[in-house]
């Protein structure tokens, strides 16, 4: 037993930090999962045109309704079925894989951007800044998403840029509170003071010394704001305040689809599922990419 | 002889708080001269770390840092740019922190960590850089250099994360180098270690050196000059023979009895102690601020004291003192 502990130790000693990353990333099923199914979706958005020959946005009213393959009375031309305007369901699907990563990715970035700033800042200058940064972060809290985005919509009508601008200008909050507080914890380490006494400069301190211990932070909070906005936006275009039709979006076809509910439950059951996919393989992502990346595992 | 490389008058840092300022170090003097070791010992909350801190120019934003003189090889410390403040430290004046476990950012590899200050200050090539932290990694005697250079902090042990702080220190060939209790928090066996290998390097670069410590065991060792700080004060300072044979204040006769001496000390025998806390720093804060724990206290020592010297560098703030006065150590 002892010996195995030992040759174990041996090998971790002198694996090289690549291969041991390698092995991390190869031993969490999770994240293969995660990235598996994520490079998948994103394949596919990149590749709907030659996926499908089907347009997403042609009607044809005389096939409406037809059910998916695995039900009675299915058009092979169509695998997944129409719906009530008679396009075809998977050529809408694999077109609105587009837009829900677009927005998931985009929101995130804008949102990061805007809270890591804020957060590192109010983390390590505190004080004032800090005071005001905390003033913005509640301020923004009491406002609630979905009734921000109806009023901007109202004045501005919904398109995917302005949902994009809203979840983005919004969904900055969780960044700037986990990377306030991570940044909190780091910044009195003897590390930082060390580089300011060997003559580091404030933004290379914060940038080469704090960042890339927070950065694993980080990228759990953008992989849960991706998923959060993707869900934020399938559930404003639900509600006709998001990406208006006839854009193919996931929300939007799930709303198209409660008319029917209880007569044909797959119109929303297809979209509900890629949503559901979609999500949780970006949050194994995020969760794995946590556990690889965490520097007390850095080998 | 020379000039000396530190030259510090009147250095006072007060600490606004919500109850009132806390003059947490109050008008230090001390000189310094390359080649030369300088200990600063006093218990904790004496304001040694500060002192070494205030010298650095790192104090944090809420301090405030005064001083008469605070003159480093000529350049008026008080007066520099905070940019000109990050071209001296690293490369002219260095650190090295008390805790090894935290000193090096676990992100990087230690080839890069040491590398840093070296690119940082001079004009030099990544390859370069490398060279220098393998030359001084062997310098602080640790083996198979190179391979360490690829290793992440948390695969050292905490004796050979001392060793690379220390040689991170020293890459640019500091002229003056500050130890704030480089070996508080290492295993007796290498603390001893560490502090001959930090003695050693300074002599061989002939360096400037403070060494911030509560241990009167290490200063015996390898100080040139004490410094005994209390409360924010230094009571007393002179070589550090005079310190050891003929201490004058109080507070540093007391010290010198907590420490055991091979041979006198008998098995079974208290060790002395200073009874008492120290005193509050808020507010103002006049007179002697051992007297509350001192056993030759008198009423005198409410007013002002005044400086007392003897010979050229030893001197003690303190109305007693004079050889025949109060009890020998």
């Amino acid at each position: 037993m002892a010996r195995t502990i030992d040759t174990a130790a041996q090998q971790i000693r002198t694996a090289s930090p690549a291969a041991l990353l390698r092995r991390r990333i190869f031993g969490h099923y999770g994240l293969l999962f995660g990235i598996v199914v994520l490079a998948t979706i994103v394949l596919i958005a990149a590749f709907a045109p030659l996926l499908t020959a089907h347009d997403p946005y042609t009607q044809d009213l005389l096939a409406r309704m037809k059910p998916p393959f695995w039900m009675a009375g299915s058009d092979p031309d169509h695998l997944l079925g129409t719906d009530h305007l008679g396009r075809d369901y998977l050529a809408r699907l694999l077109y609105g894989a587009r837009i829900s990563l677009a927005i998931g990715v985009i929101a995130a970035l804008i949102s990061g951007l805007i809270g890591t700033a804020m957060g590192v800042a109010a983390g390590y200058f505190g004080g004032r800044v800090d005071l005001v940064v905390t003033f913005l972060i509640n301020v923004r809290l009491a406002m609630p998403v979905v009734l921000v985005a109806l009023a901007v919509v109202a004045i501005l009508d919904g398109s995917l840029q302005v949902v994009i601008m809203v979840l983005g200008l919004l969904l900055w909050d969780r960044f700037a509170v986990v990377m306030r507080s991570s940044v909190l914890q780091v910044r009195d380490l003897e590390y930082v003071n060390a580089a300011k006494a060997i003559g580091c400069s404030v933004p290379r301190v914060i940038l080469s010394e704090i960042m890339p211990n927070v950065v694993n932070n980080l990228i759990v909070v953008a992989t849960l704001e991706m998923a959060h906005a993707i869900l934020l936006e399938a559930a404003l275009s639900f509600l006709g305040l998001g990406v208006q039709p006839p854009t193919p979006s996931w929300g939007l076809m799930i709303s198209e689809g409660k008319q029917m509910l209880l007569f044909e439950p797959w119109l929303i059951a297809i979209p509900g599922v890629a949503l559901f996919v979609l999500v949780l393989a970006i949050n194994l992502l995020g969760d794995g990419l946590r556990d690889v990346s965490a520097p007390e595992n850095k080998g | 002889m020379t000039d000396p490389i530190l030259s510090v008058r009147r250095l006072t840092i007060d600490i606004p708080l919500a109850q009132g300022t806390m003059h947490a170090v109050r008008g230090i003097d001390f000189d310094l001269k390359r080649g030369e070791t300088l200990c600063i010992v006093g218990e904790s909350g004496s304001g040694k770390s500060l002192t070494s801190l205030a010298v650095m120019g790192l104090l944090s934003g809420k301090l405030r840092r005064s001083a008469d003189r605070l003159e480093f090889a000529g350049i008026d410390l008080m007066r520099q740019k905070p940019r000109t403040m990050r071209s001296l430290r690293g490369d002219r004046m260095a650190m090295i922190f008390q805790e090894p476990m935290t000193s090096l950012n676990p992100a990087y590899t230690i080839g890069d960590q040491l590398a840093e200050a070296y690119l940082l200050h001079r004009r030099a090539s990544r390859v370069e850089a490398l060279a220098r932290a393998v030359e001084l990694l062997g310098k602080v005697g640790i083996t198979a250099a190179e391979s360490r250079l690829s290793q992440y902090p948390h695969q050292l042990s905490g004796g050979l994360r001392q060793r690379v702080m220390i040689a991170m220190a020293l890459m640019c060939e500091p002229e003056l180098i500050i130890a704030d209790e480089p070996t508080t928090a290492l295993d007796v066996t290498i603390q001893a270690q560490i502090l001959r290998l930090l003695a050693d390097l300074q002599r061989e670069m002939n360096m400037a050196m403070i060494l911030v410590t509560h241990d009167l065991g290490i200063v015996a060792r390898i100080a040139d000059k004490v410094a005994v700080m209390y409360a924010g004060e230094v009571v007393e300072q002179g070589t550090a023979r005079e310190i050891f044979d003929n201490p004058r204040h109080p507070y540093t006769r007391g010290l010198l009895r907590c420490i055991p001496v091979p041979g006198k000390t008998k098995p079974g025998e208290h060790l002395g102690s200073i009874p008492g806390i120290v005193p509050s720093l808020v507010g103002v804060v006049e007179g002697c601020a051992f007297r509350g724990r001192c056993d030759v206290a008198a009423p005198s020592c409410a007013d002002p004291i005044p400086e007392q010297k003897e010979g050229a560098e030893h001197a003690w703030r303190c109305i007693h003192g004079q050889a025949e006065e109060g009890a020998p150590a």
